[in-house]
């Protein structure tokens, strides 16, 4: 019987998968011995990756019966996994289980990988794997089953990616792993490092946590792993010393465990299933009882591939992997104009953050100004030694630090800027500042140069009322800490013309930034939003609900941090003149806090521990609140605030898009995801506000149709 | 013994395959074979540091794409050589490995190089034989050269005409010799401890080369007898009796005497000198006796010192001619005793090297023998000779 009728609904639910065929050749080895070498391959370049959907899975499983029946009869003394160049597989094809009809088709997925992958475990003869190239999530997997592993040294990485996507390693990973390499491995590879940005594993350092038994180089790779197989196949001793003994079992298992589960919670709340379930497997993997924890493993999948938090992960996940790399409404690229010289305005902190981003992202020669000789100096010294850095932590060759030395300049001089054609100012956030600084410069630059202005919360088209050319400005908001922060929101004025705009959009490109293009409203995308966010957590608080119950009311959502703390991460004054910008824009819809602008002054709103970690609200930022509480205010309590932050949050999302902010509710959740940090199982928000029904409640319909949400059968 | 003597410290070869899309090699890059060639000759000689190799020499006959960008530099590159290694290509057709040896050994003879590495590929799949070659008209119009020079076969044709003593009946006798001896040689186990596996992608997924591909050891005369004869209707010369069309690499360790002492190198042969010399175009294939006979005179031997001789078989009648000059039978023992390109293959530029790991091999077996020849014949009418000697006898390294 073949494996494809074990399995009869994912056989007949009609995936459109890209297969990965498992072909098969009996290679000799030195010793005279014959190993059955399986090379999984797509048929595709190196653009396609191998994946493994059902029909790769079938195929794959169809073949290594037939492998374990000749070894039975003496055929062959081995079977061994490899890929196509560049890849062993790089898991499980998303777009097949985010198509999954039902969660009895959901079911099927884990009992197929284990029935398929476990194949390399307990066969007639040894089983090897060797890691080519990439293997993430299955692809790993079909190692973990097998009986021994090597690994390309230049394989481009290995990990076990499907927390990050609101998943477990299903296909044996959570049960196996731990049991090989030692339980804080394992908790670092399939939790640890999902959650810090999807992380993944250098072929050194897999080979170091005892994933792979042997490493060899990309030259002779697949020679060298069957030359070691052979000789492993000769009786050659395999050392593991990472495989749990006794002690760590008894002992070290359950602490790691419990460490784990207390920093996830204080990392990341309680609301993402999938850490949790991880932690469950991976706890329960201590026995070792791999019938047992492959059932779990199943059960695990199951309940989680049909779920929402899933759904909504592989929405984000591609918004982020394609939506991002083809930003909506962008105009042609060919339009951009080359960038070879950089102006910057201003050399305070914010303008030597830019001059470092722009010099070594363009390579190009970057200019700063300032009416004072001693604060361009002073900036130029501290760009240099941002530069010399990179360089001592071997970031950047010396070299290259002398060329990036030697491409910073500063003048005082405005004609300087003869030749720049990117000009980007980093003055005070004031409209009559930036407007002047755009003046005095605009004279001295050619026709063509791009104007862009880094506001976060005033009109990109009154910054340029006074230029000559408004055409040319646009709006160019970065997040803070500028280095890191992935998001740029490109501002587009009506005057803004479409050459301006494309090469807004290449130059974002090419700092690596992801950049989503919004119209010139207030507060663009994500400070708009935070903005309702942050402008109902004070107003609760102002009337009389307790700090604790806002936060409360706020935890469901499972964003990153909670609303006291964010307001003390992007700075009290900063946030009060947020509210206070959006409040005069949109006086009905948005709170400005006057307790806000008092404990911005006083400094002072949460209690920190030693190490700056928040442990609660400061005792005088309770009383500098309360003085504000108005005669009469009614406390909110937790579901009433909760559900007004829901319904506030859908409410001012969908005038956004009627207002054509951006051009799709799929821009809003990529701008929360990337400026932000909203979580995948959010899927941004506007998924999770469809699935709580605020959408319905507000608007009577929902963002997405059909929902974004997980199968209800 | 001098100490800028001239040593082969080693030689290893990857199987050599059936050139074309048939050919197990159709899907591997021809630097990829020059590449896993070195990294199995650098992992042989573990005791050899890597940045002591002075200087990388890499022939191919056709010099462009996958064996193309200075193939020294490139593959040392790729086979993790430092980057302190330099390196370079280098191209006199046939005898490109050959002419790699003799190069390195002149700087070491010198005192430029302690250790050089030395090798030669040629993916006649991907680089079929004068492909893209544009040749000065005036080879045609000033009668330089007869047209038939630039094909091997129709020179080879050129040897049967002169010598029509040497016939076809001879010519299949030895290709089937050839292929016997290979046969032979093979499941004594001569062969395979040089070769170095390589995996090989392939529709049917990957593979492992661990042979040559293109023996035919079920030969026969009347096999050989029906075959055509492409290069001239009712000719002599047949896909049987000559070399095929192949693939492969070859590399060596080449080092001064002393350094391979100083750094615990194996020393297999010692070379006793070279020559290289032309003869007509058109009859390009005796090539090796003059060169043979000019590197005996340097060497100051004679023809009968020579115990050993691996001639590379581009044709049968091009060996016949060669053993005929010099008194030699057809069937001499002492040449070729394990089958030559007819039977393994002759991808290019990279025989060279092979003639010689099949000659050091021998070496060790035979202490009885003092020198060998290795020769071979080169298009456009050339002949190249090295004469070794046999460090396993008595009277190695004392005068005659």
């Amino acid at each position: 019987m073949a494996i494809r009728d074990e399995f009869p609904r994912l056989a007949s639910a009609a995936f459109d998968e890209v297969v990965s065929h498992s072909h098969v050749r009996d290679v000799r080895l030195a010793s005279g011995r014959t190993l059955a070498l399986v090379t999984l391959d797509n048929g595709r370049d190196h653009t396609r990756p191998s994946t493994l959907g059902p029909e790769t899975l079938f195929e794959l499983g169809d073949v290594l019966e037939a492998q374990r029946a000749r070894g039975a009869a003496g055929e062959i003394d081995a079977i061994a996994v490899t890929g196509k160049p560049y890849f062993l597989a790089a898991g499980v094809d998303l777009s097949n289980v985010a198509d999954i009809p039902d969660r009895a088709t959901a079911a099927e997925l884990p009992r197929l990988g284990h029935r398929v992958l476990g194949l390399l475990h307990e066969a007639p003869v040894p089983t090897f794997v060797f890691i080519n190239g990439l293997a993430l999530g299955g692809g790993l997997e079909i190692g973990l089953n097998a009986d021994y592993r090597t690994i390309n040294a230049a394989a481009p990485a290995v990990a076990l990616p499907e927390v990050f996507l609101g998943l477990i390693p299903g296909w044996g990973g959570a049960t196996i792993l731990p049991n090989l390499i030692g339980i804080e491995s394992a908790l670092k590879v399939v939790i640890e490092n999902p959650l810090k940005q999807n992380r993944m594993l250098k072929p050194a350092e897999a080979f170091e946590l005892g994933i792979a038994d042997a490493m060899f180089g990309p030259a002779t790779f697949l020679e060298s792993s069957l030359r070691w197989s052979d000789e492993v196949l000769g009786g050659k001793k395999v050392e593991r010393r990472h495989v749990p003994g006794t002690i760590e079992r008894t002992v070290k298992w359950p602490v790691a465990l419990r460490i784990a589960r207390e920093s996830l919670q204080k990392r990341i709340g309680t609301v993402p299933a999938a850490p949790y379930r991880a932690l469950e497997l991976l706890e329960l993997a201590r026995k070792n009882d791999r019938k047992a924890g492959f059932a779990a493993e199943d059960e695990a999948i199951a309940d989680l591939a049909s779920g929402d938090q899933f759904v909504a992960s592989i929405y984000a996940f591609n918004l982020v992997q394609k939506r991002a790399k083809r930003p909506a409404g962008a105009p042609d690229k060919e339009l951009a104009k080359k960038v070879s010289k950089v102006g910057i305005i201003g050399a305070g902190l914010m303008a030597s953050q830019f001059a470092l981003l722009f010099v070594r992202r363009l390579q190009v020669p970057v200019v700063i100004t300032d009416l004072d000789q001693s604060r361009v100096d002073k900036a130029l010294e501290g760009i240099r030694g941002e530069i010399d850095k990179l360089a001592d932590k071997g970031r950047i060759s010396s070299d290259e630090q002398q060329r990036l030395r030697a491409l910073v300049s500063g003048t005082v001089d405005k004609a300087d800027f003869a030749e720049c054609d990117w000009v980007i100012e980093a003055v005070f956030e004031e409209l009559a500042v930036k407007q002047q600084v755009f003046a005095e410069v605009e004279p001295h630059l050619s026709e063509t140069a791009v104007i862009a202005t880094n506001t976060s919360s005033l009109s990109v088209e009154q910054i340029g009322a006074k230029l000559a050319h408004p055409e040319r400005l646009v709006g160019f908001h970065f997040f803070n800490p500028v280095a890191v922060m992935p998001l740029i929101e490109v501002v587009k004025t009506p005057q803004t013309d479409d050459a301006t705009l494309a090469t807004a959009m290449r130059v974002a490109k090419d700092l690596k930034k992801n950049a989503v293009i919004t119209r010139d409203t207030p507060g663009f995308v994500v400070n708009r939003v935070l903005a309702k966010l942050l402008g109902e957590a004070m107003h609760a608080v102002e009337q009389g609900t307790p700090f604790e119950s806002v936060v409360e009311a706020q935890q469901a959502f499972g964003f990153p941090m909670d609303p006291f703390v964010l307001l003390d991460l992007v700075g009290l004054k900063v946030g009060a003149h947020v509210l206070d910008t959006h409040h005069g824009a949109f006086p009905d819809r948005f709170f400005e806090s006057k307790a806000l602008h008092e404990l911005a002054e006083q400094g002072v709103l949460l209690e920190k521990d030693s190490k700056g970690e928040a442990k609660g609200i400061d005792k005088r930022a309770r009383k500098i609140v309360a003085k504000h509480t108005p005669k009469g205010a009614v406390p909110l309590s937790v579901d009433e605030l909760r559900l007004r932050i829901e319904d506030g949050l859908a409410d001012e999302i969908k005038r956004m898009l009627d207002d054509r902010v951006v051009e799709a509710a799929e821009d809003i959740d990529l701008c929360m995801i990337l400026g932000a940090g909203w979580p995948f199982q959010m899927g941004g928000i506007t998924p999770y506000l469809d699935r709580v029904g605020a959408s319905e409640r507000v608007f009577g319909g929902t963002f997405h149709d059909p929902r974004i949400e997980g199968v209800k059968a | 013994m001098a100490n800028d003597d001239v040593v082969f410290v080693d030689g290893v070869r990857t199987p050599f395959g059936r050139a074309g899309e048939k050919g197990m090699y159709w899907q591997t890059r021809a630097d990829d074979l020059a590449v896993k060639a070195l990294t199995g000759l650098l992992e042989r000689n573990p005791s050899l540091p890597l940045d002591r190799v002075d200087d990388v020499a890499i022939a191919a006959t056709t010099q462009t794409g996958d064996q193309g960008l200075t193939l020294g530099r490139t593959v040392g590159m790729l086979a993790g050589l430092p980057v302190t290694v330099p390196g370079y290509a280098l191209d006199r057709m046939c005898a490109g490995a050959m002419t790699a040896v003799t190069t390195v050994a002149g700087g070491i003879a010198f005192g430029a190089y302690d250790v050089a590495i030395a090798g030669g590929v040629e993916h006649m799949g991907h680089h079929p034989m004068g492909l893209d070659a544009d040749p000065n008209p005036r080879f045609v119009s000033e009668k330089l050269v007869s047209m038939d020079a630039l094909n091997m076969g129709k020179t080879a044709e050129r040897i049967h005409d002169r010598y029509p003593h040497l016939t076809k009946e001879r010519s299949d006798r030895y290709a089937m010799a050839s292929q016997q001896k290979y046969a032979a040689a093979l499941a004594a186990g001569h062969i395979t401890p040089d070769l170095i596996p390589v995996a090989t992608q392939t529709p049917e997924g990957w593979g492992l080369a661990t042979a040559d591909e293109a023996p035919r050891p079920e030969t026969t005369m009347e096999g050989l007898a029906g075959l055509k004869t492409p290069f001239r209707d009712h000719g002599r010369v047949t896909a049987g009796n000559a070399s095929g069309l192949n693939d492969g690499a070859t590399m060596s360790i080449v080092a001064s005497a002393s350094a391979a002492k100083e750094l615990g190198l194996s020393t297999k042969m010692r070379m006793v000198s070279f020559a290289f010399a032309g003869v007509d175009p058109d009859i390009m294939g005796i090539g090796p006796v003059p060169s043979t006979e000019k590197a005996l005179r340097k060497a100051g031997l004679s023809i009968d010192d020579i115990g050993l001789f691996e001639l590379n078989e581009a044709f049968a009648v091009q060996v016949l001619a060669f053993t005929d000059h010099f008194g030699i039978a057809d069937d001499d023992p002492r040449v070729n005793p394990w089958g030559g390109a007819i039977a393994i293959g002759h991808p290019l530029a990279s025989s060279g090297v092979r003639l010689m790991l099949q000659l050091a091999r021998q070496f060790e077996q035979r202490p009885d023998v003092r020198y060998g020849v290795t020769a071979m014949c080169v298009g456009l009418g050339q002949g190249g000779t090295v004469i070794w000697e046999n460090p396993h006898h008595k009277r190695y390294g004392k005068s005659n």
